[in-house]
């Protein structure tokens, strides 16, 4: 019957494909089926390519079995017993359950680690021109490579990846739908789970408990659903289900939050009050507020509303809490909030248990409290347009002690400043600006009362001036090497700057070992001047050479400088190792 | 900044100064020249405090024997301390600026709550009960207790100050209450009590309005303050409900069957100590016969137990005998317990004066008024005798004691109200004896007669001749400033209807309508979709909050709500609250945006800033009127028409539209601010209430505004933000809403000639300004 002389392991009737009837064969080395009537395979997988096989979810009228490859296309069969669902599902059954068993057998063994490494070189054209340059060419083992210089990188990449924020109306995205009869269904998809999860720690630790061992995953959400989460005008008191206890628990995390306080002295409505009325006073035509309306649903639907949005968001500062302090104090409008309530926050976060604990530990006042009070009062009493009020100059020197630490974002655009583009964009800067023009304005009023004898230059000196400026002048010698890159052919030009790459890549790693203060360093340091020799030789050399040929005018200046970079680093090797020598002899 | 306001030296701590700033000096100066009281409304965020208090200051340098001392009270914690901030930048700027700086001291009081510093006491976190515990450590008997036994513990602070706080002087300067306390730490001083006794001395006086309005407390706390004070209630648009507050009273059953065990422990204390000494009781009857007005040793530490009668007659009077004997007094004391027991037994509404319920007791259980009136002195008396450190079960007799004062001393302007149930539940019974203050007048009025000058200022105060007749009082001087402004940085709208034409209004036959509730969440939708960053929401109350919430659940809106904002809201609990506030503003802070749902005269509408990014829309859902069903409104109502020739409604307008005032005006807290703010009711666009709103509001809503659907208010809504999220600098509003110095001459130069020529009325400055 088949083409090739494989075993069939199992062979099954009555598989539809593309609404056409035959038989599904599964054999040792692939999958295959066959039309009725017909002597040829219509399709045939190897395992090797297949990625996946998928199933037609329980309770749905068609039974399938869905083969996904590696290149992304996919095949369905449908299985079609005369003898019913129930004997449709024993043949699906059978055939996913012994490709479970082969499937693995034929996954390609493909080496992760092999993987990331070719994404990052792919991903960076600079490093895979690195590889190029100096792994190929025997400069640099490739293990050397992947340790030392591509450490860094593949770190930052690791923490690039942004988390994604939660929506505050994930729940109410799940729109219900009737299924026809008497029943509703809900749509959940892997975000929204993840949204459920991140918001609600108190659940994700529920379906971790619960859902493999003691009920299935439907059975979860199912629940989920009628709970107070989902309904919040339901009472959680009484019912005896799984998420009355996470209830209790978000309840509690968020009273040893509300004890906490609320770490801000402006917004702490509990200090508000000096002396507070004794007890039995006060009138009551005011206070219809104090009334308790009695309506427990209402309180706990607003209090649910409540406790649901500091959920959402915590979870975005969660991850934004590092870089709060960052943007601390550098804009006013910004708001006084600044890096502690934001770790307050974070704290609380974690568990029922935790956070009472801290809640204890807050209790003891924390130092720096009346600091951060005044701040925020000078805070307050600041008008921006007033002018700066004086006597924040203490809170001032502390904010500068904080700046100090000088941690660029974009070193780039540091060593560069500012381009044009950003400077009108910030406002902060257009204002500086503006006091610098009001400020130049006022400056030049001044000059036009000065003589002429006090003018700043002689009109000789000026010309001098130029004339030096000018091409060929003595303060423009430097200008010569840069014109002489248009003389320098473009495939020259490239492998130049290869060669620059790759020398500085090198370098850096060199001169990053002084001063060596371990024997690792020692070692290094060794490693790396064989490496940078190792480079003068296969790469520098041969390069110099050729030049040296075909554009001879310029010869040993286009190296000139990277001579120069090895020959300090050899100084440097050669004065190390002297030095070394004297001192173990 | 130094500027001459009318001839007087001021320095200002800052570089530019707002026109209406210049404006408010010369009318504080008017007031201070004239010696008498004034009524000041000033917008909020024009930087009231700061212009206040430069002006006083410089008045008191230039003046020292007209203005002696400033005495400044403010509502909430917050607003202290801020003053106290200004204040300190005020004078770090006298001293870089100024020759010779001057020598003054200013220095905030609080509660012990506040200022204790006590490693134990201070840990308490209930006002209350710091108060006991400081109490306990401090009374003088505990302390003569402490000498014979060193055991007794006492606290060091508090030994430290007397031994030489008193004699010393605080050092020149202004005290925060964080730098009292550190001083007090370096010293071995208790803060509070160093407090009490620098403030008879220090120029300037900040603390909360209770210290000077609350008689109980004002007397022991206030009373040796010099007539050239100057008084300034800030933030005092609500001053008349906190004079009310402080002298109602309210009793019900609970109150009873806690006084009378209280009376059955105090029995068995005096039984006791007969039989060991009776010395001490004899001693105390002869300080009784001698007059009440003791070592004032005791009374330092005693505040507590202060009595809440103002008359000076009263207290100089003899106690009369029949309750001088500790036991003649607690049976006269059980007598009048079982009394206001009767009285709560009823089955239907009294209402009687005060006389009539003194005419009654004298009747029914022969007291006479004048023993009464004794009673809450003679009380803590005993109590001081009994040596009784822990006061909290004693409260409710406290109370009693201090209800037959009150009511034997006032006869006019109070009632007295026996409800026997609550309205919502007529079949349990739960019967409450209101002794209700009507007339705020009365805590103000010594104030007012008391001091030269006092400043009732606020940034909503419309409409001003409302306060002189509650208040009982007569101005020198009574303005309102305007806001003059570089762009109109405030929107407000008046929202009649929703888009389905449905007039949209909080009265009582709508209030419940689902398609009025719809409507103001469409409302809420619509302006979460358009504003950015912060939204705060005010209801009416806290039940209408409630049950709006749960429609809007119901119908959908939270969740689309959700979509763009995530949703906070004022609960009944300050602690919950407060962290929901936190929660609000970290929203605003991280820009996710957040929607604020609060509830007018809560603790919030009263006591937060909304400041820019934190309040770009306020919306409010209704006309925040007050309960008018209950019996005790009704009855001041009444008093204030007879009284003060106040109709009913004038009088709940104004204070409904005094709060929702209120309410949007937390969204504006300065020039360089902007705020939308929306009125969501159908009745907000007659004209008696509009033109009750603060001038500043008014100015800017324009007729225009005033009959909007939810849709046009979110045009214009659009329309505007984009106008304002321009970029706005000081050169903008330099000459118009800000003065340099220069400028500010300039002006004053001109308007002066214009004078001279007779081209201009006085009268017309401040609108010019």
């Amino acid at each position: 019957m088949t083409t090739s002389s494989e075993d069939v392991l199992l062979q099954m009737g009555e598989v539809r494909y593309k609404k056409g009837d035959g038989t599904l064969y599964v054999m040792n080395e692939r999958l295959a089926w066959m039309a009725e009537h017909r002597d040829t395979v219509t399709v045939s997988h190897r395992y090797a390519d297949i990625k996946t096989q998928k199933i037609s979810p329980e309770g749905k009228p068609k039974v399938q079995l869905q083969v996904v490859l590696h290149d992304g296309n996919t095949s369905t069969f449908h299985f079609v017993n005369r003898q019913g669902t129930p004997a449709m599902l024993a043949d699906r059954d059978k055939v996913k359950e012994l490709l479970q068993q082969l499937l693995p057998n034929f996954k390609r063994k493909v080496d992760k680690d092999l993987e990331d490494k070719n994404r990052i070189l792919v991903e960076n054209p600079n490093l895979l021109q690195l590889y190029k340059d100096l792994v190929i060419t025997k400069v640099l083992t490739s293990d050397e490579f992947w340790n030392t210089h591509v450490k860094d990188h593949a770190l930052k990449k690791l923490f690039k990846n942004q988390e994604i924020g939660v929506s505050g109306a994930f729940l109410a995205d799940i729109k219900p739908q009737t299924d026809g009869c008497n029943g509703l269904k809900y749509n959940l998809t892997a975000d929204v789970i993840h949204c459920i999860f991140k918001t609600y720690p108190a659940v994700k630790r529920k379906h971790a408990e619960n859902v493999p061992s003691k009920m299935p995953e439907s059975e979860f959400w199912t629940k989920f659903f009628q709970s107070h989460y989902f309904h919040r005008d339901r009472l959680t008191a009484g019912t005896k289900d799984i998420f009355t206890e996470c209830g209790k628990i978000d309840d509690h995390a968020l009273k040893a939050a509300v004890q906490q306080g609320a770490g801000d002295p402006l917004l702490d409505l509990k200090k508000f009050e000096d002396v507070p009325l004794e007890e039995g006073f006060g009138s009551v035509s005011g206070d219809r507020n104090v009334v308790n309306s009695g309506n427990i649903v209402h309180q706990n639907m607003i209090k649910r509303f409540n406790q649901h949005s500091i959920m959402v968001l915590k979870t975005c500062t969660n991850v934004r809490a590092p870089a709060a302090g960052a943007t601390n104090g550098s804009d006013v409008a910004n708001g006084p909030l600044g890096a502690s309530a934001y770790t307050n926050g974070k704290s609380s976060s974690s568990g029922a248990s935790t956070s009472k604990h801290q809640a204890t530990e807050s209790v003891q006042k924390n130092p720096d409290e009346p600091q951060l009070k005044k701040q925020r009062l000078i805070e307050k009493i600041h008008y921006s347009d007033l002018g700066d009020p004086i006597i924040d100059v203490d809170a001032m020197d502390r904010d500068t002690m904080k700046m100090a630490q000088l941690d660029p974002s974009k070193v780039e655009r540091y060593l560069n400043g500012p381009t044009q583009h950003h400077m009108y964009d910030n406002q902060n800067d257009l204002l500086n600006l503006d006091d610098c023009q009001y400020k130049l304005i006022r400056n030049s009023e001044n000059w036009l009362n000065r003589n002429a004898s006090r003018s700043v230059i002689t009109s000789k000196a000026a010309v001098n001036a130029l004339g030096e400026l000018s091409p060929g002048g003595i303060l423009m010698r430097g200008f010569q090497e840069q014109s002489a890159g248009q003389l320098v052919p473009s495939d020259y030009h490239r492998e130049l700057r290869h060669l620059y790459l790759s020398l500085l890549e090198l370098l850096k790693h060199f001169w990053k070992c002084f001063p060596p203060t371990t024997d690792e360093r020692e070692a290094k340091i060794q490693r790396m001047h064989e490496t940078l020799q190792r480079f003068k030789m296969a790469k520098l050399q041969p390069f110099e050479n050729r030049a040296m040929h075909e554009i001879s005018p310029l010869r040993t200046s286009l190296t000139h400088h990277m001579n120069k970079l090895l020959r300090t680093s050899n100084t440097k090797y050669v004065t190390w190792k002297d030095r070394k020598l004297r001192n173990n002899r | 900044m130094k500027l001459s306001v009318d001839g007087l030296l001021v320095y200002f701590p800052y570089e530019y100064i707002y026109p209406e700033q210049y404006a408010y000096m010369l009318e504080l100066k008017r007031s201070l020249d004239a010696k008498g009281h004034c009524l000041l409304e000033m917008p909020s965020g024009t930087g009231k405090t700061a212009t206040l208090l430069s002006l006083i200051v410089a008045y008191m340098i230039e003046h020292p024997e007209t203005i002696r001392k400033l005495i400044y009270c403010s509502r909430t914690v917050p607003e202290i301390e801020k003053v106290i901030a200004e204040l300190q930048n005020l004078m770090v700027y006298y001293e870089r600026h100024s020759d010779n700086p001057p020598a003054m001291t200013g220095l905030v009081l609080s509660s012990r709550k506040n200022m204790c510093i006590h490693p134990e006491v201070s840990k308490e976190r209930e006002g209350k009960a710091v108060d006991g515990k400081c109490y306990g450590l401090t009374a003088s008997y505990v302390r003569d207790r402490h000498e014979m036994d060193a055991e007794t513990p006492i606290c060091q602070y508090f030994e430290g100050f007397s031994l030489e706080g008193k004699e010393a002087a605080l050092p020149v300067g202004i005290y925060s209450i964080d730098d009292m306390k550190e001083f007090g730490r370096s010293r071995n001083w208790c803060p509070y009590f160093m407090a009490r006794h620098a403030i008879a001395h220090a120029h300037i006086v900040v603390y909360s309005y209770h210290y000077l309005l609350d008689p109980k407390i004002a007397q022991v706390v206030s009373k040796e303050m010099s007539r050239e004070s100057c008084v300034v209630f800030d933030e005092a648009h609500n001053i008349d409900n906190v004079c009310i507050d402080s002298m109602s009273v309210k009793i019900n059953r609970r109150t009873v069957e806690r006084s009378t065990n209280a009376l059955n422990q105090l029995t068995k204390l005096v039984q006791e100590i007969r039989e060991e000494d009776t010395n001490r009781l004899n001693e105390e009857y002869q300080r009784m016969v001698q007059g009440l007005k003791d070592a004032t040793v005791q009374r330092d530490t005693d505040m507590i137990l202060a009595n809440p009668v103002l008359p000076n007659d009263v207290l100089t009077e003899v106690v009369p005998g029949n309750i001088r004997n500790a036991d003649h007094f607690l049976s006269f004391l059980r007598r009048f317990i079982e009394y206001i027991k009767t009285r709560l037994r009823v089955h239907h509404v009294v209402q009687e004066s005060s006389a009539g319920f003194l005419k009654d007791i004298s009747s029914k259980i022969c007291i006479e008024r004048k023993p009464l009136r004794f009673c809450a002195e003679r009380l803590s008396s005993l109590l001081r005798t009994l040596e009784i450190t822990d006061l909290t079960e004693f409260g409710a007799l406290t109370l009693i004691t201090h209800f037959a004062t009150l009511v034997s001393t006032y006869t006019k302007g109070f009632t007295i109200i026996i409800e026997p149930f609550d309205d919502k539940t007529p079949t349990v019974s739960n019967p409450i004896l209101y002794f209700s203050c009507m007339d705020s007048s009365i805590a103000m009025a010594p104030v007012f007669s008391r001091f030269q000058t006092v400043v009732i200022t606020s940034g909503t105060l419309s409409p001003m001749d409302m306060y002189p007749k509650i208040l009982d009082f007569d101005p020198v001087v009574m303005s309102s400033f305007t806001m003059t402004l570089a762009r109109p940085c405030l929107l407000p709208m008046i929202v009649s209807k929703g888009n389905d034409q449905v007039a949209i209004s909080s009265k009582f036959e709508t209030r419940e309508d689902t398609a009025v509730i719809r409507n103001y969440g469409q409302l809420l939708v619509e302006v979460a979709k358009t504003v950015p960053d912060g939204v705060v929401c005010f209801f009416t109350s806290y039940l209408y909050l409630e049950s709006v919430v749960a429609s809007w659940y119901d119908q959908g809106i939270v969740d689309t709500l959700l979509r763009y904002k995530l949703l906070f809201i004022e609960t009944q609990d300050n602690a919950e609250t407060s962290y929901a506030l936190m929660n609000y503003v970290k929203a605003c802070d991280c820009g996710r945006g957040a929607v604020l749902l609060a509830v007018a005269r809560g603790k919030v509408s009263e006591g937060v800033d909304f400041d820019h990014h934190y309040g770009r829309a306020v919306l409010m859902f209704g006309i925040p009127y007050v309960y008018t069903q209950s019996r005790i409104l009704k009855a001041r109502l009444d008093y204030l028409r007879d009284q003060f020739q106040i109709r009913e409604n004038d009088f709940l307008t104004f204070d409904a539209m005094r709060h929702a005032a209120q309410c949007v005006g937390r969204a504006l807290r300065g020039k360089t601010d902007y705020g939308i703010m929306i009125f969501a009711d159908k009745r907000f666009s007659r004209q008696d209430k509009r033109s009750r709103l603060p001038k500043w509001i008014q100015e800017h809503l324009v007729d225009s505004f005033c009959n909007l659907s939810t849709e046009e208010a979110v045009q214009l809504a659009r329309r505007w933000l984009r106008r304002m999220a321009q970029p706005f600098t000081r050169e903008d509003q330099l000459g118009i809403s800000l003065l340099t110095l220069a400028q500010l001459e300039t002006m004053e130069h001109e308007k002066l000639e214009r004078q001279a020529q007779g081209k201009e009325g006085v009268g017309g400055e401040v609108q010019e300004l």
